[in-house]
């Protein structure tokens, strides 16, 4: 970077310039540089979006620009200047005075930034008492006005609520209410929509969108999400491992992309166009520890075009076309051909004689809210009301829905950790619901289960060698030689050296914890695999590593998956037949082509248009499938129809008879009065 | 496809935590002070022999100096050996109140946390009803009822003190019960005591062994007031408390030599237990250990 100690030129009109900013974090012993050599501008009115996977010093960069760093992160060089005034080195008086003032910040998890004990109104009044003086009524007006300008529903009941009292997407809309209280000059939103549905997260990101095109702000956008990018982004800087690596215009960086690592990042996000023949791109091994930093190209291990030069010298950041920014030796042209992937060989066609391997027949589960509760009512909470399906051996049903609509409940019912209030699954001809002790856990063989929290479901006092005998141990099977050898041959099946054997879980990244979690399962060489949001934790290039490798496993081992994941691309990707739950029900049913190009129910619809495709140029979402509020209680479900809340075509008939769930092809039924096609009375629905 | 594996080699887990053990200085520290305290307490006497069972009225409150290195109290009893053989006892009635506290703590509430429901809630209620008792209060009343030994004291200790054990060991099975890798072993068919043995109690020992340390500590202050309550051994035993309360009926004659060694030996074998324990909760913890 020391060729760029001149640099960028302060364009009069930009309202934030971060030039060669390197923040480091001093540990025990070493200090890791987070971010190195980053530069920004931003103008007002536009949006950058700053994209790249965790630990790719995204966030620390924006709270460099706050003045936020944790304790022991201080900015080592560089400058940060906000309409010509230097931040870095002012002061913490004077920071203060910036600090929710010009430069404001929207944080990732709207629960853990508000205070509990606070109701909204004090918090979104709080930042314009401090910083404009106002009186406490001043203050209050203009919280009130400001709740109103982030689409808060009857903003004055809602002054006095305190945040556990909202849901998460209007929690989000406080935040940014607080952030936008005073104007800022420039807002930083660091993964914003994250922790929302992908439902909210369209309309928490439109909210963004038009509030500063409303007050004329500069936007940071800090995102994992190459969809999320694509769609509000004006400009995109990517970064990897503390540093920036290619920054253009949106258009221009996702036709014409220079950096393989940009290439690699967007090849490897699944779209629901994604073709389920060929196995999805993905970027081999894991981001460098920025502890021992490689020398030259921080992506050079990980890189397809990498040369002895890309090991030795770091590239600096040249600027091969006006506004587009690159550091690499060997740059690329444009996106990947979708031809050029990989093509795994296609999985076998499932079996269509055969009959069911699992079958769920109406599943309810009903969680009291205590028996010894001293109040009088004890209200039930509806789980799962009611779910009924078959799955085929070698096939994948998949099962999508919002946070809270029973999809884990549903998942720990079939493998039996939760006893179903009624109804029964059986799994290879079993009953679960009547199979006692010895039983019961001989049959367990067949139906395992992978957790979507890897470092959670994986013994951290135990080594790798020793999760990887437990199933044989707890079957009694084989004598410790051929466990040895099986827990070997499992090992090289996920892709894991033998060395793993002796190491803590806590030793591996996300991605290796998840290969040893999906080793362990198939250890029993079990009929069914059910697996929780299996990659929900993962960074996209890790994620298609492991969704390629169960596609791979399915195919040798013949194996059934039930696989639940609130992302629809990832169903898209790896299953057969799809279930889409909404509040404990299943609304639609069918093919992945006959739900995701042909959805009939008007909530799946609406799920499938809310999600971002990472396409700039990709049409806007057909405005009359927005489901945008949120999922009711499940305490309370409403009468007949339970998505009839939300629902843009619902009508009084909704409120009073629920809907059956109807044939609408093949295969293909959904649960709907008023469907988006007519029903096919003729094919049977199921 | 493959992932590049840690390049480091492979490491003991118990090397693993001694090593992160040792590199905490306040605990390299507490230990040093703990051996050296017993050492100096059992081995002592040894080597510096002194009467301490017949009085000697004519060397009694005799200040440092001399044959005395730390004077002589009002029986004529030479100090710095009076302060080895008490802490005998202190140490000795400390380890044996925290080893009962813990045994009885843990069973209970292993059980109550691994049963739950109705059985847990009485038998949490009833460790609840016994905590609002003060605690001082019934030792008191025990401590007249049995002679004084080592023995009964550590036992009086170690019954009415298991009942932050049994608390904190509750609440760690149950967050452990509701851990993934729980859910793991029994969708694997593992049988209900497999899970208590392989998964449960490796990942409650951590706490179970930090309590210990805690409740040592605990217990030898425990100890020190009923013995400057005036509930100690009997004569010709003794402990720091009873040398304490002795001490300071003469405070106002000056002996400072019968209030400060023991007080501060006392202070620092306390201080020494809480930060070996801080560093073994640390330390214990797999995932906070670096490579």
């Amino acid at each position: 970077m020391a060729a760029r100690t001149e640099g960028v030129p302060v364009v009069p009109g930009d309202v934030l310039t971060v030039e060669g900013l390197s923040t480091s974090i001093r540990l025990r012993k070493s200090a890791v540089d987070v971010v190195k050599g980053v530069d920004l501008r931003l103008r007002p009115g536009e949006t950058l979006g700053l994209v790249g996977e965790s630990g790719s010093g995204k966030s620390m960069t924006g709270l460099s620009i706050m003045g936020l760093l944790p304790p022991g992160g201080h900015i080592a060089a560089g400058s940060i200047k906000l309409d010509g005034r230097e931040l870095v080195g002012l002061p913490e008086r004077q920071y203060q005075k910036v600090r929710g003032n010009e430069i404001a910040m929207v944080f990732q998890d709207p629960m853990t930034s508000l205070n509990p004990t606070k109701t909204i109104g004090e918090q979104v009044a709080e930042p314009i008492r401090l910083h404009l003086g106002a009186t406490p009524k001043q203050a209050r007006e203009r919280a009130l006005d400001m709740l109103a300008l982030v689409g808060i529903a009857r903003p004055a009941e809602r002054m006095g609520n305190y945040p556990h009292q909202l849901s998460g997407g209007l929690r989000q809309r406080v935040m940014i209410a607080m952030a936008l209280s005073c104007e800022p000059k420039v807002l930083i939103a660091d993964e914003p929509t994250t922790a929302l549905d992908v439902t909210v997260q369209a309309q928490v990101l439109r909210l963004l969108h038009d509030l500063k095109d409303r007050l004329g702000m500069a936007m940071l956008l800090i995102t994992h999400d190459m969809g999320v990018i694509a769609r509000w982004a004006d400009r995109v800087s990517v970064m990897y491992a503390g540093g920036m690596v290619e920054s253009a215009t949106t258009d221009r960086l996702f036709a014409g992309m220079r950096h393989p690592y940009t290439q690699a990042l967007l090849a490897c996000t699944p779209r629901l166009t994604q073709r389920r023949e060929s196995a999805l791109f993905s970027i081999p091994g894991s981001p460098p520890d920025l502890e021992h930093p490689p020398a030259g190209c921080r992506f050079a291990a990980r890189c397809a075009h990498a040369t002895d030069r890309c090991e030795r010298e770091a590239p600096a950041l040249t600027e091969p076309a006006p506004g587009h920014t690159l550091a690499c030796w060997h740059p690329v042209e444009g996106p990947l051909e979708p031809a050029a992937r990989p093509v795994e060989a296609a999985p076998k066609a499932a079996d269509d004689q055969a009959g069911p391997v699992l079958v769920a027949d109406g599943l309810v589960k009903e969680y009291g809210t205590g028996r010894l509760s001293l109040r009088r009512s004890a209200r039930a909470v509806n789980a799962v009301s009611g779910v009924s399906f078959a799955v085929r051996p070698g096939q994948t049903f998949g099962l999508v829905g919002e946070s809270g609509c029973g999809k884990s409940t549903l998942a720990r019912m079939i493998v039996a950790l939760e006893k179903p209030t009624s109804g029964s699954v059986t799994a290879l001809g079993g009953a679960l619901g009547e199979l006692r002790g010895r039983d019961l856990r001989r049959h367990r063989r067949n139906l395992q289960m992978m957790f979507q929290d890897s470092l959670d479901a994986l013994d951290p006092r135990m080594r790798v060698g020793a999760i990887l005998r437990e199933p044989f141990e707890a079957q009694g099977i084989g004598t410790a030689a051929e466990q040895l050898a099986a827990i070997r041959e499992l090992l090289d099946e996920v892709g894991l050296p033998h060395s793993a054997l002796e190491r803590y879980p806590h030793e591996f990244s996300g991605g290796q914890r998840q290969r040893i979690a999906l080793a362990r399962a198939l250890a029993l060489n079990p009929r069914v695999i059910v697996a929780d949001e299996p990659v929900s934790a993962l960074d996209v290039s890790v994620r298609s590593q492991v969704l390629n490798l169960m596609k791979r496993l399915q195919a040798t081992h013949d194996l059934t998956y039930v696989v639940i994941s609130h992302d629809l691309t990832v169903v898209r990707y790896i299953a057969d037949i799809v279930g889409v739950m909404y509040l404990g029900k299943l609304v639609e049913v069918g093919s992945a082509d006959d739900v995701y190009l042909r959805a009939v129910h008007p909530y799946t619809a609406g799920l499938i248009a809310a999600i971002p495709e990472p396409d700039p140029g990709a049409a806007e979402p057909a405005g009359g499938l927005d489901i945008g509020s949120e999922l009711p209680s499940p305490l309370d479900p409403p009468s007949g129809c339970r998505f009839r809340t939300r629902c843009p075509r619902a009508q009084a008939r909704c409120a009073e008879e629920e809907p059956v769930l109807l044939g609408f092809g093949p295969g293909h039924s959904a649960a709907c009065h008023f469907p988006l096609r007519e029903p096919q009375p003729a094919v049977p629905a199921g | 496809m493959t992932d590049t594996a840690p390049p480091q080699q492979v490491t003991s887990g118990w090397r693993l935590a001694v090593r992160s053990f040792a590199q905490n200085r306040l605990a390299v520290a507490g230990v040093g002070i703990i051996v050296l305290l017993i050492l100096f307490c059992f081995a002592g006497p040894l080597l510096y022999v002194t009467e301490q069972v017949a009085v000697d009225p004519v060397n009694s409150l005799l200040p440092p100096g001399g044959d005395y290195p730390l004077g002589t109290d009002a029986q004529g009893f030479d100090v710095l050996g009076r302060i080895m053989r008490g802490g005998q006892a202190s140490l000795q009635i400390g380890l044996f109140a925290a080893l009962i506290a813990t045994a009885i703590g843990t069973l209970y509430g292993t059980i109550a946390g691994l049963i739950g429901g109705v059985v847990d809630g009485i038998m949490m209620r009833l460790v609840d009803t016994l905590l609002s008792i003060p605690f001082l209060f019934i030792v008191l009343i025990a401590a007249t009822q049995f002679s004084s030994t080592v023995l009964s004291l550590s036992l009086i200790l170690g019954a009415f003190s298991w009942l932050g054990p049994a608390r904190l060991v509750r609440a760690e099975v149950l967050s452990l019960r509701s851990r993934g890798f729980v859910a793991a072993a029994t969708v694997m068919g593992a049988t209900k005591p497999r899970i208590i043995v392989r998964h449960l109690i490796p990942n409650a020992l951590g706490v179970v062994i930090v309590n210990i340390t805690f409740q040592v500590a605990d217990a030898i202050i425990a100890v020190s007031l009923l013995g400057f309550l005036g509930f100690g051994l009997n004569y010709p035993d003794v402990e720091w408390g009873t040398q304490l309360s002795d001490g300071v009926s003469h405070l106002f004659e000056g002996a400072w030599w019968l209030i400060y060694p023991v007080g501060g030996c006392l202070v620092l074998v306390v201080m020494a237990f809480n930060f070996v324990g801080d560093a073994l909760r640390d330390s214990i913890d797999v995932r906070l250990r670096r490579r």
